[in-house]
């Protein structure tokens, strides 16, 4: 900044400041547990068939599907805790899956967002050779993708050394370009392992403002229903409007027991904290715990989310035994931040990647996995309960590149 | 100035050193690096395109001034460049915010992706047209997609003190827009604002919906509401935004966080619609205009020296800065005061974050994260300075290797560790005496600076 601006932007420092003084004041006292803090609980629901179309008087969401049984392979076990630790995919989708099921879905999603990647390996590589220009456009075409300057041209080195200047057919170009993806993924692609012989097992839910947490939330409420286990939710956003009432509505339709605030802008640490014990006493078997979104560069905030979990490990010091940080997949470089801030400050064991079914291709997610190797457990590809899938290394990268 | 980049490009012409013009090959070179400063910066390749294209034609067969380096020369023209394009610089008209020169009730129609801001953004030009230009306003949710969505713009309407319009389920958008509009008429509104669903810009039907509510309702200002962290697919959005719908304006949210906001250049390139206002908060009033020359330079990683500040103000307490920075002018530092210091630094939040923010760090900031040094080295210092006794804090001229072993074991550190935080304070007090004559400001980032492996200081920026 030029030497002369420096007492203006100083004045406006401070009023910037006084203004985030102020939104730390509020927070804080809207932070402060009320007296004799109590938990609002719902009478426990039924399990409820997830219906088609869910939105509230609109037009049926594109890409609903009709309501699925729960997986036959999972015995119900609404009481006693299931016997093994739960993975999401052979709930979330039967491995036949029907034409229009998930993974076609999948594909079609992931392919209307890479539309124009494709185009471009298309029309670059058909009986071309493989030299320096077609090496750039390549690299710039996984640049569009969000993966990066550094990560793009990490791919395309390995391009250089095993395929320059050869002939090579654009189906060619993909399988390798997918395979290379592919390799740097799959040492990331886990599900999320939740065991409900923890009674609770606890999922902490984080992430910047938007991203999709609370929809992420409802979405695993919906799966674990589906396995016959008791799903708690807990309305940790009790800063954003009507963020408590969102849930309490997801609640309802995916059959979750929702913990709510007794009175808006409660303590969220404090919300969590009862609720845990009313999951431990109910015999709840997983706890999904709702935050409010926050930057990660606000660093009484990213406190706050630390307090929550400083609480829970009152109860149970091996709580939160996931902390899930939900990404938004129209993310750019920003993302390699907020996974290093978050993994700093709370300990995230695993990412969600919402909003696939978008133009964006997540690509960002390639060089997250080069520089932090946390498992991506799950994506997310539409606003309905249904719309949550594994995380595949070889489907993501296929589907990236256009392929099949 | 953009110390990212430009100690990039000086690297570039230091190899070149060349006298006269800058020829096409210096240009060529230095390009390159702009090429990736604005990629990390998530502008868009397009776009980025366009931008180097036009440095380069500025640039090329530049007389070489002597006063400032080629490298300077090439970043001043490429700030031009953003700086126009974003909408600032010569053909600026100067005109900012909501155009709101319309019959009353103004309609204006608020739309994006999902989770972008808009709600909360509908909430905060309610909040300032009310106060401000002193409108009376009308907020109605047409988002019939998300949960609770309609409660939410009701009580952002209430902390915002104007009306919403009540709420009737089972309505469809084109229903409830119209009778936005209808109330808007009956009770003498000066503006409607219609806040929508969030779709995306490959969502058929859902493009098609608020299409109709355009052309229903005939919005004033149809605005496009981004967030600052957007990356490549930018351009995806802003296209679909403007062909289906026809967008005035674009309104960035999130830029209280860290995000460079190339999406900024992106969007404003595709859509040809002005910047018209940024979202920095969660609150209602954190609403602020835009201004091409700071966007600009945070796009080019200059270091946002405001958001530095007030983040440091937010999180330093400030009596015991003062008093730490009498002290360190009287020359009484001591590592009872270091060990404060680290504590509010951990505060501050990461490390590394927070020294992206610095100009003059671009150098420093890769050192350290090739250190791979987070705020756990700082935590092991404090528990070092911990297992010292009072008198060898005030006086650490006094620890001799057997204290070093006693510090080290009571930390569960190293003794290597306790000498490097041992020099580490020496060079800092040194660095303090020389940086007393610059006062309170200059003393808190030469703190920080004093903190890099390596720099020990030596660089009080
Ligand atoms: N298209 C799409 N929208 C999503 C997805 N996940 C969440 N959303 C939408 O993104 C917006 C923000 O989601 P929400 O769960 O409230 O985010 P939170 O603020 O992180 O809790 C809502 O409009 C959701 O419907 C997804 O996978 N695909
Ligand atoms: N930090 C920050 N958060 C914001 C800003 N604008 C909106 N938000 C938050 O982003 C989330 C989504 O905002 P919302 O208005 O519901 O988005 P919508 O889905 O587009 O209507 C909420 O948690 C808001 O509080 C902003 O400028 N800065
Ligand atoms: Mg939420
Ligand atoms: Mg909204």
């Amino acid at each position: 900044m030029r030497p002369q601006d420096d007492a203006g932007a100083l004045r406006e420092a401070e009023a910037r400041q006084q203004t985030a003084q102020r939104e730390a004041e509020a927070r804080e006292a809207a932070a402060a547990p009320p007296p004799g803090h109590a938990v609002e609980l719902r009478p426990p629901s039924e399990p409820v068939a997830i219906p088609p179309a869910q939105a509230s008087g609109g037009a049926p969401l594109p890409g609903a599907v009709a309501p699925r049984p729960a997986a036959p392979a999972a015995e119900p076990v609404p009481a006693a805790p299931a016997a093994e630790p739960v993975l999401i995919a052979p709930a979330a989708e039967p491995a036949t899956a029907a034409p229009g099921g998930w993974f076609s879905r999948l594909k079609s999603g992931l392919a209307r967002s890479t539309a124009r990647l494709t185009e471009g390996v298309t029309t670059l590589f058909r009986k071309r050779r493989l030299d320096e220009a077609a090496l750039e456009e390549l690299e710039e075409m996984l640049i569009t993708a969000d993966l990066g300057v550094a990560a793009s041209a990490r791919i395309v080195e390995g391009f250089r050394r095993s395929r320059f200047g050869k002939e090579v057919t654009d189906e060619e170009v993909k399988a390798a370009l997918a395979e290379e993806i592919a390799a740097i993924l799959a040492p990331v692609a886990h599900e999320m392992e939740v065991d409900p012989r923890r009674a609770p097992h606890v999922v902490l839910v984080v992430g910047v403002n938007g991203t999709g947490k609370t929809t992420t939330i409802a979405k695993l409420g919906r799966i674990y229903r589906e396995l016959g286990l008791t799903c708690g939710f807990v309305a940790g956003d009790t800063f954003r409007a009507a963020a408590v009432e969102q849930l309490q509505i997801w609640g309802e339709r995916t059959g979750c027991q929702v913990h709510a605030p007794a009175k808006p802008g409660a303590d969220a640490a404090g919300l969590a904290f009862d609720a845990l014990r009313a999951a431990k006493e109910a015999g709840t078997q997983v706890l999904l715990v709702d935050t409010a979104g926050r930057l990660h560069n606000k660093a009484a905030l990213m406190e706050e989310l630390r307090k929550i979990i400083r609480v829970l490990k009152r109860q149970d010091e091996t709580a939160p035994h996931s902390v899930l940080l939900v990404l938004d997949a129209t993310t750019g470089q920003n993302a390699l931040q907020q996974v290093k801030v978050f993994k700093e400050m709370v300990a995230v064991t695993g990412l969600a990647v919402t909003k696939l079914d978008g133009s964006a291709k997540g690509g960002v997610v390639v060089a997250l996995a080069q520089e932090f190797g946390l498992p991506v457990h799950m994506v997310g590809v539409g606003e309905t309960a249904q719309d949550l899938r594994p995380f595949t290394a070889r489907d993501f990268a296929r589907g990236l590149v256009g392929l099949d | 100035m953009f110390e990212a980049l430009s100690s990039k490009l000086n690297g570039v012409f230091d190899r070149l050193r060349r006298r006269g013009a800058l020829s096409e090959s210096d240009v060529q070179e230095a390009l390159r690096e702009v090429r990736v400063a604005l990629l990390e910066a998530d502008v868009a390749l397009p776009v980025v395109r366009d931008l180097v294209a036009r440095v380069r034609e500025r640039a090329v067969g530049q007389e070489v001034i002597r006063s400032v380096s080629p490298a300077q020369q090439v970043i001043k023209i490429v700030n031009d460049c953003l700086v126009e394009a974003l909408g600032g610089g010569e053909g600026d008209d100067g005109k900012r915010g909501l155009d709101l020169a319309a019959a009353a009730p103004v309609p204006l129609l608020m739309v994006g992706l999902q989770g972008s801001g808009k709600t909360t953004t509908s909430g905060k030009i309610a909040l300032r047209l009310k106060g401000r230009d002193k409108k009376k306003v009308l907020l109605a949710s047409l988002d019939v997609q998300r949960p609770a969505a309609q409660l939410q713009l009701q009580q952002l309407a209430e902390r915002a003190g104007v009306a919403s319009l009540p709420i009737i389920p089972g309505q469809t958008p084109l229903e409830i827009a119209a009778r936005a509009m209808d109330l808007g008429r009956r009770e003498l509104y000066d503006v409607v604002i219609l806040d929508t669903a969030g779709r995306l810009a490959i969502d058929e039907a859902l493009m098609a919906e608020v299409a109709a509510v355009k052309a229903a309702t005939n919005p004033h200002e149809t605005l496009l509401v981004v967030d600052a962290m957007t990356g490549q697919d930018a351009v995806n959005t802003a296209r679909a935004f403007q062909e289906r719908v026809g967008v005035t304006g674009i309104v960035m949210t999130r830029v209280d966080g860290d995000a460079r906001g190339g999406a900024a250049l992106s969007m404003r390139a595709v859509t040809g619609a002005p910047i018209k206002l940024l979202g920095a908060g969660e609150k209602l009033d954190a609403l602020e205009d835009f201004h091409p020359d700071r966007i600009a330079g945070r796009i080019l990683g200059m270091g946002d020296i405001v958001s530095l500040v007030e983040r440091a103000a937010e999180t330093i307490d400030r009596d015991e800065a003062e008093k730490m920075a009498a002290r360190m002018q009287k020359g009484q530092f001591n590592l009872e005061d270091y060990a404060s210091q680290l504590k509010q630094i951990g505060k501050m939040g990461s490390l590394s974050g927070i020294l992206g923010m610095l100009p003059g760090v671009g150098k420093m900031k890769a050192q350290l994260e090739d250190a791979n040094l987070d705020t756990t080295i700082l935590k092991r210092q404090a528990a070092i300075i911990g297992s010292m006794t009072p008198k060898e804090r005030r006086t650490p001229d006094i620890i001799k290797a057997s204290r070093k072993r006693r510090i080290a074991a009571g930390s569960g550190t190293t003794v290597q560790e306790v000498n490097r935080l041992l020099k580490q304070f020496d060079d800092m007090s040194a660095m303090m005496k020389r940086m007393s004559k610059l006062g309170q400001k200059g003393l808190m980032r030469g703190g920080l600076g004093a903190l890099l492996p390596g720099s020990g200081g030596r660089r009080p920026f």
